[in-house]
């Protein structure tokens, strides 16, 4: 937990995340400036992965090089001059690469490489002819240089099989010509979707460890947002980039809200506002008003304007249960989503009482497809136990909890489910 | 498909837990199992006693060899299992993860043949 540990390690691990960082972004800007001039993003990574992996071990340790990616650059040429003496016959494409790495070594000078491509190769991975399931995952190893193991873990699926979906998408992406660049204005909304879609899935792998207790988790969130603050800084006049910055800002002001010193969950509307981050609360609002005057509203803005009404309780003490169900209202006719209607019901439980809340969840849900969905059993135990129909609500409690992976939620359920026998 | 998830825990963990801590842990064994149920997945399931009460057999050379105690000793043992039915992988990795056995020691997911 916070606060046990000496300042002296925090600064020092503070320093590590920062070179840790600095050596993902370099890499991920020269992976996507070698794979836009190639279109082979194995063939970038191959070339500079030792060069990464080396900077991993030695900038934390001995801190970061002056400029960042003429290290790795200098590092990957001499990794392949050394790979051309052990073998003498090299394949057209190791030439062309070491060739490329040549010409920009000698471009990029002391000062970095100019220009940046990670734009056009974040499109190009959450293309519409690339598998739904593999854009977060290609842009997390292509742009983040996330390993296949990591990212196989944060969205619960085996290593072979995430290894095998990298493997596919970025053969994909070579042999069907996919263009590494941002999509003209008329394409542009539907296309930037699916990035946004991407950078969220992200998001969302790495906010599902409420504990924070898996480093790698830790770093999706941030990782994330900082690819929504580059989204935003170079496509300024699409409000959704905006949105979802803040959107994220919003969930990560709170991370640390959500857990007692104790380890217990603290549900949203219990948690003290004074320990929410308002540095970056603040940030999310400018973003929401700066996306607001394009007077063109997304998902995205729409579930960060839900965050801010709960953030405003910081100000006013009280949560405006009204505004948030309406916002769901909207957001629901945009998505038609389940996971919103369930959210909206809660809201009008809180508003109009617990007995509209389950009319609103009956409505929109179907119990029989959500048999394994957590939410909705969590949703509807609350509610049940509210209006005093302390059976169903034991029996919905029962649900849920067998459906939580989370140990500490699980917890939490299992107490809000004693709480009900001492109901009056 | 069918995939056999194998809990594998600390038993002196166990031995060593206060009572309220394991009727937590009990119940939450019985939610899950209600969840596998009511999703309509669950084929099996059971429980082991300690890995003090295994015993192993072997036939080498035509000679029965019994000893005393599990097939390895190591610090987490087989403590129980459950027999899933579920379209893939990924979905048998999901309820993996919502098994309590996921957060006190580790799950191994086997495809049955």
């Amino acid at each position: 937990m916070a606060g046990s540990r000496d300042t002296g390690e925090a600064a020092k691990d503070r320093a590590a995340r920062a070179a840790e960082a600095a050596a993902r972004a370099s890499y991920g800007k020269l992976v996507a400036w070698l794979a836009a001039q190639t279109r082979d993003v194995a063939a970038a990574e191959d070339a500079l992965a030792e060069a990464f992996a080396s900077a991993l071990e030695t900038w934390p340790v001995k801190g970061m090089p002056r400029s960042p990616e003429a290290w790795l650059l200098a590092a990957a040429r001499r990794r392949a001059i050394d790979a051309s003496r052990r073998a003498r016959t090299r394949s057209q494409a190791e030439r062309e690469i070491v060739m490329r790495i040549e010409e920009l070594e000698a471009e990029a000078g002391r000062d970095g490489v100019h220009g940046d491509e990670r734009l056009g190769l974040i499109f190009a991975c959450a293309h519409p002819a690339i598998d739904a399931g593999a854009r977060a995952p290609l842009i997390l190893q292509t742009i983040l240089g996330f390993d296949a193991a990591a990212i196989a873990s944060a969205f619960l699926v085996s290593p072979a099989s995430m290894s095998q979906r990298l493997v596919r998408a970025k053969r994909k992406l070579r042999d069907a010509g996919i263009p590494f660049v941002v999509p003209e204005a008329a394409e542009l909304p539907a296309r930037l979707d699916a990035v946004l879609d991407a950078v969220y899935a992200v998001f969302t792998q790495g906010w599902a460890d409420p504990a924070g207790v898996d480093p790698k988790s830790r770093g999706l969130t941030e990782e994330a947002i900082w690819l929504a603050r580059l989204l935003t800084a170079i496509l300024p006049e699409e409000p959704e980039t905006a949105g979802l910055a803040a959107l994220m800002l919003y969930a990560e002001a709170r991370r640390g809200a959500r857990r007692t010193p104790a380890g217990e969950f603290v549900p949203l509307s219990e948690q003290d506002t004074a320990a929410w981050d308002s540095a970056l609360i603040d940030e999310a609002e400018a973003l929401i008003h700066r996306a607001a005057a394009h007077r063109r509203p997304g998902r995205f803005q729409i579930e960060a304007a839900i965050q801010s009404a709960h953030a405003n309780r910081r100000r006013t003490g009280v949560t405006d249960w009204l505004a948030i169900a309406g916002l769901y209202e909207a957001l629901f006719a945009l998505t038609g989503s389940v996971v919103v209607a369930i959210n909206r019901a809660v809201a009008i439980g809180e508003a109009s009482g617990p007995r509209a809340g389950l009319a609103a969840l009956d409505e929109a849900c179907d119990e029989n497809r959500l048999a394994a969905y957590q939410p909705y059993w969590a949703a509807r135990a609350e509610l049940l136990a509210r209006i005093g129909d302390v059976g169903a609500a034991h029996a919905a409690y029962d649900r849920a909890i067998g459906l939580e992976s989370d140990p500490v939620l699980r917890r939490f359920l299992q107490d809000r489910q004693g709480a009900l026998d001492r109901l009056p | 498909m069918q995939y056999l998830l194998m809990i594998y825990d600390d038993e002196s963990a166990f031995a060593k837990a206060k009572p309220d801590d394991l009727g937590q842990l009990m119940a939450a064994y019985q939610a899950y199992t209600e969840a596998l149920n009511a999703s309509g997945v669950m084929v099996g399931a059971n429980r082991l006693r300690d890995s003090s009460g295994a015993t192993t057999v072997r036939v080498a050379d035509g000679k029965t060899q019994v000893l005393d105690g599990p097939y390895a000793e190591t610090k987490e043992q087989l403590g129980g299992y459950y027999l899933i039915d579920v379209p893939d992988l990924d979905a048998a990795l999901s309820w993996a993860a919502r098994c309590p056995g996921a957060s006190t020691g580790i799950m191994e997911v086997r495809p049955i043949y």
